[in-house]
């Protein structure tokens, strides 16, 4: 690898995408790009302890059980991913 | 428009508490999190918990930790934030501030997935700290200290691992070895990959160990090993000499004790019997409590249920680990054990507690123990308990919380001065409805009646040394009553005090001897008994008098001042005379200062509406030194020193000051700075405070002067925090008032209105509202009005649970079944959930224990009308089959038939999960009977949706059902539908209307704007907004403009330009030719954003009201986290000029705490557009004087200005 090659778009857009969980790329899948979205938004509800008490109002949970359920979710956000279709 | 947004109460629930000695020394502090602000803690000697102090970070804290360098006498605080950065605090007692140490950014801000800061782990030894995200990312920085003994922080080392979500972190306690740290982890990086969905089911969560390795500086995982799939929580267990170290796994049913190298130790927690089969238990705070032999934890579950967890261990060997059932309080978000034996518990809903404990939970109770753990078919063999009564705990205190606000109204229904605010607050068996009145709480200790109508009272001590008062005199128009104080108050004629005149004045005069002021001379009773008479010459009569302890002036009628000196025998000699222009109307002289013989300044109100301040030296005695003309003749007058404060607890850095204050005939207080030297006036402020001419008296509140107004209602001018405030007292008019202290009642009040002599004292002090709680039943949603009988209809709903009958037949079961049969306790007053207080013998109150559980699809609601007067409720009725309300508002039909019916809007078997379902919803119409004290059914309408909105227009209903607009009319059996529109996004939750248009919410597309044209029966959308914003609430604020506010925690106002809105007004089609040509499924005319804000707390609820009679109105909003605030628009362009300015200099000048850039908080979501941060210019005064003289220099200011202009703006809100 020449030293040139450190800077040229796509090894910026790989560095980006080791670094930042979610940054998107071209063959970018519906599903994929759902996942990260849904992902994001529970880590947001977690982060933000007045938004996860009204979620926990709403469905007449404590809060510590909101956040245990927002957490749970994250591993399968947006149920299972498709069947790969084969090149 | 600009607004000016300034937040009157703070939030109040509470999202993370830690404890430790923060100011070093032997005291325990609490630090709370309240979402954006920062505030410590102490439980006083009487067991109160006090506020030291409280700050706004303008950012989302998200976790606290705190740690102790070895050695060292002082904990540090740790905030995990969303400013991308890890913060490091000190307290500094002397100050009264916390100082920041270090501030070391690692990431982007905001709550993002990957940036650290949701999770803090610190090593027990002080030496490292890890800071986590909810995923990927772990950083660990090494504490230190330098050859100064100063804290040190190192470059961050990474512990990161990708795809992997973090549930919990904590450090292990291993000694002095290399620092550990655990974590709860779960890879999902197969399960995204697999379509089978085979490697999500066998996803399996893992118990991590991380090693910081202190001689490489380097971190690894150490050990990693599968943990049960349920594991949530990670509680250390003390290690070295004091306990086998490793970890406490709190999982879903179970704890278990993990190390490395051992092997599991494994628990049930306890079941409640009454707990339907499908939830699981949850342990949702944990604390740890260490004593020099033994230690335990404490865990809570998601039902409150306190649990004791033991360790048998010999060694590092656990032998078992053991679940006793400890006490049952209301579920925290975090609690905290804390040295002196008190057990602080911050609620996640509702008032948080501190209690004692009066046992550690040694008697027998249920327990469950790894080593009968039995394990079945069906999985382990569960164990069961029934909650009891507090048996180990006690309740000596609890912390006022709003959370969560559920909606809001300003009203005046009790006709008093200003409005009351009535909220909806808590949640299930906790809810209440709060009534809140701007102004200090009071304690009422004593009243009793007078013969007669008195005119003064007066309180005196027989020697300046006494901690108490000896007497209290009252006088009357034509005698003086003199009362002892001792173990009661009771009529003495022995004091010497002459009882058949009125008095002017009564007064300590030197050290020990008493004086009497009455209109016709001064009575001047010595410590012997002696008494010395100074008659007034002529026919002339006292008519007013000023005094301290040794200085006396009085006002004959005519307008002659005589001034008199004690000397130092104590005895009263004339010093000078003067003639004044004309008669007196006040007098006061400053109190003498420390070490000083006498006070220079007398100061001199008289009719033709001026105030002179008279010098009392020797030298220029009676001379005027300056002259005040004030807008009305004053009524009284008083000088109120402050003190100098460098801070420490009880201020920020203040130099002293005199004011002088002066209540005038118009109702209106009048302050003025006086040169300490030269006497000269500046700088003053006026305040209106009522209707009556306030009088002023000097009392003492916490040891330190303040200022007791009396106008149509009581006013306190105090200091708190170095801020001094001016706050109406909750109580009746006053007429005349004096200090009292007793050993009783240290620093109370007493004071004469009608014929009764009443004695108080004031309660918390920085408090801007004091409530009175209302008990109700269920969650409370929505309220409404009704208008005509000044009634409350509140509509309560919650999900799983039972009905009031359910709940009672089960417990009447369960005492049978368990034989405690304490009869009495099934009536149906009982129902209704600590309508009484807790103390009383009620084993289960809901209020304490929860409401059981009942499976997730059940719904229990009422509707209930209440009157707030006498705070009961006159109807109630409980909804059946699972119905529940969701809507609710007052509506007057065309025929006048019924005159003002309710409508409710309900839904029936609603579910959220796994997908948004119901079977009915209903719109029920009742009629209002008795006065409107009851509620009669007239119907029942069934609709498609959740009629989630409901509004009178035009003599007809109108709903909003999911994404329908109808509008409906009434008929004989059900609503008859007239006119639909269907093209609304998602949910309609808010319908406003104003003349022919209607104002919708949408639930995540923002405002419709809506016409209806009656001769062709349509209902069409003109406008909406471009920007979709998760409606939380909605208020209409003008024709054009409405104000909302989303879920994200946006306030937001949106307008439709001037010209759009003239043009479809003068259209004669109204725009429908316009509306059939939108583009892309939207409105054709789109309104402008004029107003954006980010509050950081889900608004709940938006009103536009005024807090001050006479006064403009502003916006106000209530938050979940129980927050109240206000926004009011400015009224000058050289208003917004200075204070955006100085909004700009704050922010350059004292940067937030925890690091967050403040531009960027108040604009997370959108831009922050025309409002300004009241909250932060009312930092002003926090800091430094120099920072203060420099950033009044840049707007061409002094520090007094500013402070005057923060006051007022203030004043103009509440």
């Amino acid at each position: 690898m020449q030293a040139s090659d450190r800077f040229n778009i796509n090894s910026q857009l790989e560095h980006l995408q080791a670094k930042y969980v979610g940054t998107g790329h071209a063959d970018l899948s519906r599903f994929e790009w759902a996942v990260n979205i849904q992902r994001d938004s529970y880590a947001s509800y977690i982060g933000h302890y007045p938004m996860l008490s009204y979620f926990a109002i709403a469905e007449n949970e404590s809060i510590g059980r909101e956040r245990y359920n927002f957490m749970q979710k994250m591993l399968l956000p947006c149920g299972l991913p498709p069947e790969r279709e084969d090149e | 428009m600009y607004l000016y947004s300034l937040t009157l109460q703070q939030a109040t629930g509470i999202i993370c508490a830690i404890n430790g000695n923060f100011s070093g020394g032997k005291t325990q502090e609490i630090a709370v999190a309240r979402g954006k602000i920062l505030d410590l803690l102490r439980p006083d000697e009487n067991g109160k918990i006090q506020t030291i102090h409280s700050v706004e970070v303008f950012g989302a804290i998200r976790s606290l930790a705190q740690f102790r360098l070895t050695g060292a006498q002082k904990d540090y605080i740790v905030v995990g934030s969303d400013s991308g950065r890890i913060v490091i605090l000190e307290y500094n007692k002397e100050k009264n501030v916390f100082d920041k140490v270090h501030q070391e950014t690692f990431g982007k801000s905001g709550c993002r997935r990957i940036v650290p800061g949701q999770y803090l782990a610190v090593d027990p030894k002080g030496r490292a700290v890890m800071i986590g995200a909810c995923e990927k990312q772990k950083l660990v920085y090494v504490l230190n200290r330098d050859t100064t003994a100063r804290l040190t922080i190192s470059s961050p080392l990474e512990a990161h691992k990708s795809h992997t979500i973090c549930y919990s972190l904590c450090g292990v306690d291993c000694g002095f070895d290399n620092p550990i740290f655990a974590a709860i982890e779960l890879d999902y990086s197969e399960a995204d990959q697999d379509p089978t969905g085979q490697a999500a089911s066998e996803a399996q969560k893992h118990l991590t160990f991380y090693e910081l390795d202190l001689g490489l500086n380097h971190v690894s995982r150490k050990w990693s090993e599968p943990v049960d799939n349920g594991a949530n929580m990670l509680v250390t267990v003390p290690g070295g000499a004091d306990g086998p170290s490793g970890v406490l796994v709190c999982a879903e049913n179970f704890v278990i004790y993990k190390n490395q190298g051992h092997p599991d130790v494994r628990a049930v927690i306890p079941r409640r019997t009454d707990l339907p089969a499908e939830r699981g238990v949850l342990v949702v705070s944990a604390a740890v409590h260490k004593q020099k032999a033994m230690f335990f934890f404490l865990i809570q579950t998601e039902y409150g249920d306190v649990f004791k967890v033991t360790l048998d261990h010999d060694g590092d060997h656990v032998s078992e680990l053991k679940i006793k059932y400890f006490d049952t309080i209301p579920v925290a978000s975090s609690i905290c054990v804390l040295k002196l034996g008190f057990l602080f518990s911050a609620s996640e809903f509702g008032n948080h507690g501190l209690y004692q404990f009066q046992a550690i939970g040694e008697e027998p109770d249920v327990e469950s123990s790894s080593s009968n753990l039995m394990e079945t078919e069906e999985g382990f063999q569960p164990v069961f308990f029934q909650p009891r009564r507090l048996k180990n705990l006690v309740r000596i205190d609890q912390v006022e919380s709003l959370m969560p606000l559920m909606d809001m109204k300003v009203l005046n229904l009790f006709e008093e001065e200003t409005p009351q605010i009535f909220s909806l607050c808590g949640r299930g068996p906790r809810s209440s409805l709060r009534i809140l009145r701007p102004g200090l709480a009071i304690t009422e200790m004593a009243v009793s009646q007078l013969p007669g109508q008195p005119s003064a009272v007066w309180t005196v001590k027989k020697n300046v040394s006494d901690e108490f008062d000896a007497y209290i005199v009252v006088s009357f128009t034509n005698a003086t009553l003199v009362l002892s104080i001792g173990e009661t108050v009771e009529e003495v004629n022995d004091s010497g005090f002459l009882d058949t005149t009125p008095s002017l004045a009564v007064s300590l005069i030197g050290d020990d001897s008493l004086m009497q002021v009455h209109p016709n001379g001064i009575r001047h009773i010595r410590e012997d008994g002696r008494i010395n008479e100074w008659r007034t010459p002529g026919k002339r009569s006292i008519v007013k008098v000023g005094y301290n302890r040794l200085q006396v002036v009085i006002a004959l009628s005519g307008g002659e001042l005589i001034y008199f000196e004690a000397d130092m025998t104590g005895q009263l000699m004339e010093v000078e005379k003067h003639e004044m222009s004309g008669d007196v109307a006040c007098l006061d002289i400053a109190p003498v200062p420390e070490g000083r013989q006498r006070s220079r300044f007398l100061a001199v109100g008289s009719y033709d509406n001026t105030v002179r301040i008279l010098s009392l030296d020797p030298d220029d005695c009676l001379q005027i030194l300056s002259v005040q003309s004030v807008s009305s003749a004053p009524e009284s007058l008083l000088f109120l020193e402050v003190q100098a404060s460098i801070g420490g607890e009880d201020g920020a850095d203040h130099p002293a000051n005199l004011f002088l204050n002066s209540g005038l005939q118009n109702g209106v207080l009048f302050r003025t700075v006086v040169d300490m030297v030269t006497g000269q006036l500046s700088d003053s402020r006026s305040r209106f405070l009522g209707l009556k001419p306030p009088k002023l008296f000097s009392i003492s509140v916490r040891g330190r002067s303040a200022m007791l107004c009396l106008s149509s209602r009581p006013w306190l001018g105090y200091i708190h925090r170095g801020h001094f405030h001016l706050t109406p007292l909750s109580y009746e008019t006053l007429e005349f008032a004096a200090p009292f202290s007793s050993d009783q009642c240290a620093e109370g009040v007493v004071s004469v209105a009608g014929d009764a002599l009443r004695i108080f004292m004031i309660d918390r002090l920085g408090e801007t509202f004091n409530e009175t709680v209302v008990p109700l039943r269920y969650t409370p949603r929505k309220f409404v009005l009704q208008p005509k009988r000044k009634l409350l209809v509140i509509i309560e709903s919650d999900q799983g649970a039972f009905t009031a009958e359910e709940r009672e037949a089960a417990r009447k079961e369960c005492f049978e079944a368990g034989g405690v049969g304490e009869n009495g306790n099934g009536n149906a007053d009982q129902m209704e959930n600590g309508a009484d207080d807790e103390d009383k013998e009620d084993p289960l109150s809901d209020e304490q224990y929860g409401y059981p559980k009942a499976v997730s699809e059940k719904w229990v609601s009422c509707i209930r009308v209440l009157d707030p007067k006498t705070a009961t409720t006159t109807c109630l009725l409980e909804l059946q089959d699972n119905e529940a309300a969701y809507s609710v508002c007052t509506v007057n039909f065309h025929d006048k038939e019924y005159g003002t019916l309710l409508a409710v809007g309900t839904v029936k078997g609603m579910q959220f999960w796994p997908k948004k379902n119901l079977v009915a919803g209903f719109i029920h119409i009742y009629r209002f009977v008795e006065d409107g004290k009851s509620l009669e059914l007239l119907h029942k309408t069934q609709v498609e949706g959740v009629p989630l909105a409901l509004c009178q227009f035009q003599g007809r209903l109108l709903a909003g059902i999911g994404p329908v607009l109808r509008l409906y009319d009434l008929g004989k059996k059900r609503l008859l539908r007239k006119c639909e529109n269907k093209l609304f996004p998602n949910t309609i939750i808010s319908i406003q209307t104003y003349r022919d248009r209607i104002y919708v919410g949408d639930i995540q597309e923002s405002f419709h704007y809506c016409k209806y044209r009656r001769d062709e029966n349509q209902l069409y959308i003109f406008a909406d907004d471009c920007v979709p914003r998760w409606l939380t609430a909605s208020h209409h604020v003008d024709f054009d403009t409405m104000a909302g506010a989303d879920k994200f925690g946006n306030v937001y106002f949106v307008r439709l330009p001037q010209d759009l809105s003239e043009e479809i007004e003068e259209d004669p089609t109204g725009g429908k030719i316009k509306w059939e040509q939108g583009k892309l499924n939207g409105a054709p005319n789109k309104v402008d954003e004029i107003v954006q804000f980010h509050v950081g707390d889900v608004v709940t609820c938006l009103q536009k009201a005024s807090m001050i009679p006479g006064g403009s109105e502003s916006i106000m909003y209530g938050t979940v986290m129980g927050s109240i605030g206000a926004l009011h628009a400015f009224t000058s362009r050289d208003d917004v000029d200075f204070f955006s300015h100085l909004e700009m200099h704050m922010r350059q000048e004292y940067p937030p705490l925890c690091g967050r850039d403040h531009m960027a908080y108040r604009s997370a979501y959108f831009p922050v557009k025309d409002v300004i941060d009241g909250d932060l210019c009312e930092q002003f005064p926090t800091l430094p004087m120099d920072l203060q003289r420099k950033i009044a220099d840049e707007l061409d200011r002094t520090p007094a200005e500013i402070l005057k202009k923060l006051e007022d703006a203030r004043n103009k809100i509440i």
